[in-house]
């Protein structure tokens, strides 16, 4: 007993580097939380964002997932269970072995806990391996397969923000039930396409809706004209967008320029962000139906917390970045719950806790590692109903979280059967 | 195979003199000291790209030969590595001893068809082979699209010695390594290398002196397609992953860049390229987007003041020729 007291004594002091009246009277209160506090490796709670800085998704994710993940540590109080909490951040240029290479190195020399953000498919798939195989949390935020939570779910990876089966089906099912029954598909035409567009084509099917085409780019593609000019021939009333990031935009602004949307033809993306508005412009993307886990204009806190964020960041966050927050945020929690940094039990302590923040209001988390949450339809406005920069977008409607995403037993994941 | 191995090896221990012989060994020395002060998994990156960087060397550096695909080498390798490790169960050494199998066989597909123009019009016709592999990879159900193969096991070397630690593989990699350096030392110091040099500086005069230009120039196309293959099939090891960024024209781009900033045309100035690139690309990328910058940056450097590379500048400072 005595030695624990010198031990707690030394500990205050030297972590506080207090006066030495001042360390004494702290030690009589970190004597009991030193049971649990020797529980977490390394004496703190390191967190590492592994994002994209520089390119196709810097603006997305990027420097403003670091900057969340610093409001999210604030908010909490800058440390758990009395011990301090560090986060690290890495560019992994999009590839794949770069991250994990990275990530290792993190954990095997830094003793990261948890990492999170991991835009782009292939690198939170990787990431999330090495994360199984070090017994580590990952928390993807930015990358948006549902694979991850699929195939190849990890009982220590979480899948937070959105993902495509949420974006797609979302989109899908509501733009049907608000009456664009006819769709025609302009597909990207490798793996990632072809499963978006199968995923929506059932839904829309199965909702009484119709598919009269469907039509394969090669990806990447810049000219999408005569593609657009067969969506058009075939008067269904919804285009769909089965693709991503620069093909996306070109297919929006080459629609434009062709008059789809003013010919009565709405246009549907299946993955958008609302960066992908703001440098389209509301004179390209008006019209437009897409799904969306966040938007800064739901009610007074989202409106604070964008506010905050755009003092720092200059812009409005994405969902990805609000979805970073309420990971860490919801990390640091379970972190305290299980009274322990060590994976398994923060694993198990993050699936038994609702989410309640900023950005998800009675999020679960189902067994295979997937938060839901509600997602929104949204249809861009159009200039005339926009009051300025960022307000971008109509919420047509709310989708609860059990129809947003799909239902853990369905999703092939061996943990959820 | 080992006695022509063992053979070789006595006959460049013959050649090299008391100097040369202290230079590798203390080059080996420090290969075994490293790992225990350098994170171990980026040291066997560093080495695989530093083995690619020195394949893709024999090319450029010694037969004049600009390739601009040598990325469907590196990566279907990796893929062929990956999965056969993950999928078929395959000892490690098979595994990438089938990849590097897989590459040379695909470089002389390769280079049976690129070996007929020169120039602009070789790289161009080595580029669009590339992309063709590209697009193969995106669409192929067993190369995992752009999702790529995740989570590849270490399995056991030899199905004895246990490769899952960082060390172990570092060891098995940095045997990889040595002998890959080797094979190309040797290429580039036999009879065989003269003859290349010789077609790099003049190849008409080559032929008229009644050389089969084609002949070694396909050879020398698929060694070192077989080596680049090697780097990509233990690279598929080391970081577990083989994903499309392996078969992209940028990694073509990056091992030019390399071999550039290294020093083309010196045996081992494209495996200091690699470190360098490497050491910029891990070490840089907690800073943000600085890591493209400065790459750009130093190359321009290169460009503009020591266009012979690094070690290329260093041999000729020494009043050394280089090879």
């Amino acid at each position: 007993m005595l030695r624990k007291t010198l031990l707690a004594t030394a500990l205050g002091a030297s972590v506080f580097g207090a006066s030495v009246f001042g360390a004494s009277v702290f030690a009589a209160g970190a004597m009991a939380q030193s049971a649990i506090a020797a529980e977490l490796s390394d004496d703190m709670v390191k967190i590492g964002v592994l994002t994209d800085m520089a390119a196709v998704y810097a603006d997305l994710s990027g420097d403003g997932s670091v900057l969340a993940t610093h409001m999210a540590v604030e908010d909490f109080g800058g440390s758990v269970l009395g011990k301090p909490i560090e986060i690290v951040s890495a560019d992994h240029q999009n590839k794949a072995d770069i991250a994990a290479s990275k990530a290792r190195e993190w954990i095997d020399t830094q003793g990261v806990d948890m990492i999170t953000d991991l835009v782009t498919s292939s690198v939170a798939l990787a990431v999330q391996e090495v994360g199984r195989e070090k017994n580590r949390i990952t928390m993807v935020t930015g990358a948006a397969t549902s694979r991850l939570t699929g195939e190849s779910c990890s009982p220590l990876g979480f899948h937070w923000a959105y993902d495509t089966y949420s974006l797609a089906n979302g989109t899908g099912t509501a733009v049907v039930k608000n009456g664009g029954d006819t769709w025609f598909f302009i597909t990207a035409d490798y793996a990632f396409g072809h499963s978006l567009e199968g995923d929506v084509s059932n839904i829309v099917k199965a909702n009484g809706g119709e598919v009269l085409g469907t039509i394969r780019h090669p990806f990447p593609s810049s000219d999408f004209a005569s593609f657009l000019l067969q969506a058009q021939a075939s008067g269904a009333k919804i285009v769909g967008l089965a693709n991503a990031g620069s093909d996306t935009i070109n297919a929006i602004k080459q629609a434009s320029e062709f008059g789809i949307v003013e010919g009565g033809q709405n246009l549907a993306g299946l993955l958008m962000f609302v960066t992908d508005i703001h440098s389209l412009g509301l004179n390209a993307a008006q019209g437009l139906f897409m799904t969306t886990g966040w938007y800064w204009d739901l009610n007074d806190e989202t409106r604070a917390w964008a506010a905050r964020f755009e003092a720092e960041a200059g812009k409005k966050p994405t969902m990805i970045q609000v979805g970073t927050y309420s990971a860490v945020l919801s990390y640091l929690k379970a972190v305290e719950k299980a009274g322990t940094d060590e994976a398994g039990a923060v694993a198990e302590a993050l699936k038994s806790m609702p989410v309640n923040d900023v950005f998800a209001n009675g999020g679960t988390v189902y067994p295979n590692g997937r938060m839901a949450h509600d997602m929104y339809l949204a249809q861009v406005k159009t200039p005339g109903e926009s009051a300025g920069d960022w307000d971008y977008l109509n919420i047509v409607r709310t989708i609860p979280a059990a129809e947003a995403f799909q239902d853990p037993a369905k999703s092939g994941c061996a943990l959820s059967q | 195979m080992a006695r022509a191995l063992v053979a070789s090896l006595t006959e460049t221990a013959a050649t090299l003199s008391l100097r040369q012989w202290l230079l590798v060994l203390a080059a080996l020395a420090v290969l075994v000291a490293l790992p225990f002060f350098v994170y171990p998994v980026f040291l066997m990156k560093v080495m695989c790209f530093a083995l690619f960087a020195c394949a893709f060397n024999l090319l450029l550096g010694f037969t004049g030969l600009l390739s601009f695909g040598h990325a469907a080498f590196f990566g279907s390798a990796s893929y062929v590595a990956a999965h056969g490790l993950k999928v078929w169960g395959l000892t490690p050494e098979i595994a990438i001893a089938l990849a590097t199998l897989v590459a040379a066989a695909l470089g002389l597909v390769f280079g049976f068809i690129a070996i007929r123009r020169q120039g602009i019009y070789f790289a161009m016709i080595t580029l669009a082979l590339s992309q063709m592999v590209f697009f193969a990879a995106l669409q192929m159900p067993f190369t995992g699209g752009e999702d790529g193969i995740q989570g590849v096991p270490r399995t056991a070397f030899l199905g004895i010695f246990d490769l899952s630690s960082n060390l172990a593989c570092y060891f098995f990699v940095m045997a990889v390594f040595v002998f890959g350096l080797f094979a190309v030392w040797r290429t580039v110091h036999s009879p065989f290398g003269q003859v290349l040099k010789a077609i790099r500086e003049n190849e008409p005069r080559a032929v008229s002196l009644g050389y089969r230009v084609d002949h070694y120039k396909l050879t020398i196309f698929v060694i070192s397609a077989a080596l680049s293959g090697l780097a990509g099939g233990t690279k598929a090891l080391v970081v577990q992953v083989a994903s499309l960024t392996d078969v992209t024209w940028q990694m073509s781009g990056e091992v030019v860049l390399m071999t550039l900033l290294g020093g083309m045309g010196t045996v081992f100035g494209p495996a200091v390229g690699a470190f360098v690139v490497l050491t910029l690309q891990n070490y840089l990328n907690a800073f943000g987007s600085l890591v493209t910058i400065v790459i750009g940056v130093i190359f321009v450097i290169c460009v503009l003041l020591f266009r012979r590379g690094i070690v290329g500048e260093l041999q000729a400072r020494l009043g050394r020729r280089p090879s």
